[in-house]
C-alpha cells in the first residue's frame, strides 16, 4: 500500500536502470565470502535430494542402494521403463491435465484477483473468505463428497473431472497471489484507461494484465505444479492403466514390482523434467522487476 | 430499477466526468457498472467452489452428526443395493473427541509441527530473499538451484528423502558411519521422526517463500533505498523502515497461507512415516484420513468430525490473525 502511494510521485533518477539497492554500496571481499558460502551450502542442500536421485537412475537397479556417486552407468533403467510399463500413456495424460489447470487456472484467477484488487463489491468481504477458508479444507475429508459428485456427472476417470478438482485447489491461492500482484500496480494505470474510455475488461486486458506478468507467471508456474504433482485425487478417481496419471501410475508401479528403486528413480528424473522446463520458462518472467516497469514505462 | 442500458450508460458517463466530481446519479450508476463487472470476473471462481467445496462441506458436516461408518452406508453387494442404515446422533461425535485423549494429543503435536514448519521457513526464506536481491554474481544460477525443491513433484522428493532417510542402507546413516558415528534412527524413532518430517517440509517449503518475498523485494522502488541512503539509513535502517513495511503485504499473505497448508501438510506426514512410528508423527489430518480410509470398519462420522474441527481451529485462527493485522491499519 505504502509502495503504490509513493511510487509515482518519486521521480526516476538518471542512470539507474536496474533498481537495485546494493549494487551502489560496496561489499568487502569477507562479506562476499560469507555471501557465496550461504549461498552455496543452501544450494547444495537444496539440491542433493533431487541429485541422488538422478545418480541412482544411471546406476544398474542391483546398486541402486550404494553410496558410490557413479557405478557402471547405464540407461537400461530407463529403457526398461520406457519399454514394459504404460508409461509414456500416463505421461501424456498429466501433461493434458496440468495444462488445461495451468491456462483455466491463470486466467479464472487473474480475473478474480483483479476484481478483488481494485473493485469494492457486494460479496467481496464473503468471497475473500471463502477463498481463504477453501485452503483449510483438508483433502482427507472432502475426497469422498468430491469422489460422489464426480461419479454422478460421470467425470471419475476423465480428464475434465480432474481439471476441475485441481482448479479448486490452484485457483484459490493463485487468485490472492494475483491480488496482491496487482496491489503493487498503481492505480493511476487504471484510472488512464478509463479516462481513455477503455470498459473495466478493456484496461484489465489492455493495460493491466500485460503489467503483471510475474505474477501471472508465478501463478501459471503453481498451477502447473500443483496438477503435475497431486497424489490423493489422482490415483482416487482415475482407474485402469490408460487413463492413469503419472501419480497413479508410480503408485501402481511400485505396488506390482515391490519397491524397485530404479525404475523409479528413473521415473522420477522424467516426472521431474517438464517440471523443470515449465520453472526455466516462468523464471525469464520472475526476474524482471515488476511495478518498477510499470511506472517508469 | 437501472437496467442494463442505463449500466452501460454510466461506464461511459464516468469516462467523460473527469476529476471533477461527478454529480451523485452518475456516481451511483458508475457504481452499479462496476458492481456487474466485478461479479462477471468472479464469476467462474464462485461457480467452480460452490460445486466442488460447497457442496462436499455440506456433506461432511452432515456426516459427522451421524454414526456413519463402513457397516451401515448405503452400499452394493453383488447385486444387490443395501441402503443406508446410519442415524443421526446428534454432538455426541464432538463430545468424544474433545474429551478423549487422542485428538487433544494429536491437536498438541499439529500446532508443535505448524509453528516450528512456518516459523523456520519463513526465516530461512526471507534471509535467502534478501541476499538473493543484491547484486552477487552467479545469482540467477543459485536461485535456479535453491528453487528446484519447489520444482519437482512433492511425492518425488518425499520419496527422495525416504531413500536418503532409510535407517540400514540410506545415504545420511552412511555418511555418519563414514565418520564412525552410529546409525540415527531418522524415522523409526519418535524424537528424530518428528525432527525429520519438519526438515523435509522445510526442506520442501523454503522456495515458495522465497520467490515469494523475493517478488516482494523486488516490487520495492530501487529509489526508497537510495533515498534512505542519502540520507544517511545504516543497512539495517534500510531493512526495518523500507523492506520490512514493502514486505508487509506479501509476507502477511504467505504466512497465513503456508500455516494452513503446514497444518493440513498430509502427503509429507503420509508418505514419510503414515504418522508412525506408533502415532508420534500424525497430525490432525493424516489420522482423519486414516479413520477413513486405514481402519476396520471405516469411521467416516469419526474422520467427518475431525475435519470439521480442523476447519474451525483454523477459520478461529484465520479471524483472529485478521484481527491482530487490522488493529495494525491493514485493511480488506
Amino acid at each position: 500500500m505504502t509502495i503504490t502511494a509513493t511510487a509515482p510521485g518519486t521521480t526516476a533518477p538518471d542512470a539507474v536502470p536496474a533498481a537495485d539497492p546494493a549494487r551502489r554500496g560496496r561489499r568487502s571481499p569477507l562479506a562476499s565470502v560469507a555471501l557465496h558460502t550461504t549461498l552455496t551450502v543452501a544450494s547444495v542442500i537444496a539440491v542433493f535430494p533431487v541429485l541422488w536421485v538422478l545418480l541412482t537412475s544411471l546406476k544398474p537397479a542391483s546398486y541402486a542402494t550404494t553410496t558410490d556417486f557413479f557405478k557402471e552407468t547405464t540407461f537400461e533403467n530407463y529403457t526398461n521403463l520406457l519399454r514394459d510399463t504404460p508409461f509414456l500413456t500416463w505421461f501424456g495424460n498429466s501433461l493434458l491435465i496440468a495444462g488445461l489447470t495451468t491456462l483455466l487456472g491463470v486466467f479464472t484467477a487473474a480475473t478474480t484477483g483483479y476484481a478483488v484488487s481494485r473493485f469494492r463489491f457486494p460479496g467481496k468481504r464473503g468471497l475473500m473468505w471463502t477463498l481463504l477458508i477453501t485452503q483449510m479444507f483438508p483433502v482427507a475429508v472432502l475426497i469422498v463428497p468430491i469422489y460422489n459428485i464426480m461419479a454422478g456427472l460421470g467425470l471419475l476417470n476423465r480428464s475434465a473431472g480432474l481439471v476441475i478438482t485441481y482448479l479448486t485447489i490452484a485457483v484459490p491461492f493463485c487468485a490472492w497471489m494475483m491480488k496482491g500482484f496487482f496491489d503493487t500496480i498503481p492505480r493511476e494505470i487504471d484510472e488512464s484507461g478509463q479516462v481513455d474510455g477503455l470498459t473495466p475488461f478493456g484496461t484489465f486486458f489492455r493495460l493491466v494484465l500485460p503489467l503483471a506478468r510475474p505474477g501471472l507467471a508465478v501463478t501459471a508456474f503453481y498451477s502447473f505444479i500443483t496438477a503435475w504433482g497431486e497424489v490423493a485425487y489422482a490415483s482416487a478417481f482415475m482407474v485402469g492403466d490408460e487413463n492413469l496419471t503419472l501419480a497413479g501410475g508410480l503408485q501402481k508401479f511400485v505396488n506390482q514390482y515391490g519397491a524397485q528403486w530404479g525404475p523409479m528413480t528413473a521415473a522420477s528424473v522424467l516426472i521431474a523434467v517438464p517440471a523443470a522446463i515449465v520453472f526455466l520458462f516462468a523464471q525469464r518472467h520472475l526476474v524482471t522487476g515488476m511495478s518498477a516497469g510499470a511506472v517508469k514505462g | 430499477m437501472a437496467g442494463p442500458g442505463a449500466v452501460r450508460g454510466g461506464a461511459m458517463g464516468s469516462g467523460a466526468a473527469g476529476p471533477g466530481g461527478p454529480p451523485v446519479s452518475v456516481r451511483l450508476r458508475r457504481g452499479l457498472a462496476t458492481h456487474w463487472y466485478a461479479w462477471a470476473m468472479v464469476a467462474p471462481v464462485v461457480a467452480v467452489i460452490g460445486v466442488i467445496i460447497g457442496y462436499p462441506l455440506v456433506r461432511g458436516v452432515y456426516l459427522s452428526l451421524t454414526d456413519a461408518n463402513e457397516r451401515n452406508v448405503a452400499r452394493s453387494i453383488g447385486v444387490n443395493h443395501l441402503p443406508a442404515t446410519y442415524e443421526f446422533v446428534g454432538l455426541d461425535n464432538y463430545a468424544d473427541a474433545l474429551t478423549g485423549d487422542q485428538f487433544l494429543a494429536t491437536l498438541g503435536w499439529t500446532l508443535v509441527w505448524t509453528v516450528s514448519c512456518v516459523t523456520v521457513t519463513f526465516g530461512l526464506g526471507l534471509a535467502l530473499a534478501n541476499i538473493l536481491n543484491r547484486r552477487i554474481a552467479g545469482r540467477s544460477v543459485y536461485r535456479m538451484l535453491l528453487i528446484l525443491p519447489w520444482a519437482v513433484p512433492g511425492f518425488v522428493s518425499v520419496f527422495a528423502w525416504r531413500f536418503l532417510y532409510n535407517e540400514d542402507r540410506g545415504f545420511l546413516n552412511r555418511l555418519l558411519a563414514g565418520g564412525g558415528i552410529d546409525a540415527v534412527p531418522w524415522l523409526n524413532d519418535p524424537g528424530w521422526a518428528k525432527f525429520s518430517v519438519i526438515a523435509v517440509n522445510v526442506w520442501l517449503g523454503v522456495p515458495f517463500m522465497m520467490v515469494a518475498l523475493l517478488g516482494g523485494l523486488q516490487s520495492i522502488p530501487g529509489e526508497m533505498y537510495e533515498a534512505a541512503e542519502m540520507d544517511g539509513a545504516g543497512p539495517w535502517q534500510r531493512f526495518r523502515h523500507i523492506t520490512m513495511p514493502g514486505l508487509r503485504s506479501v509476507s502477511t499473505t504467505v504466512i497465513l497461507l503456508s500455516t494452513i497448508w503446514t497444518f493440513n501438510m498430509f502427503p509429507v506426514i503420509f508418505l514419510l512415516t503414515r504418522g508412525g512410528p506408533g502415532e508420534a508423527t500424525q497430525i490432525l489430518v493424516t489420522q482423519a484420513y486414516k479413520f477413513s480410509f486405514e481402519i476396520s470398519p471405516r469411521d467416516f462420522a469419526q474422520s467427518s468430525t475431525w475435519g470439521v474441527l480442523i476447519l474451525v481451529l483454523l477459520m478461529a485462527f484465520a479471524a483472529v490473525y485478521r484481527r491482530v493485522l487490522r488493529t495494525q491499519g491493514d485493511t480488506w
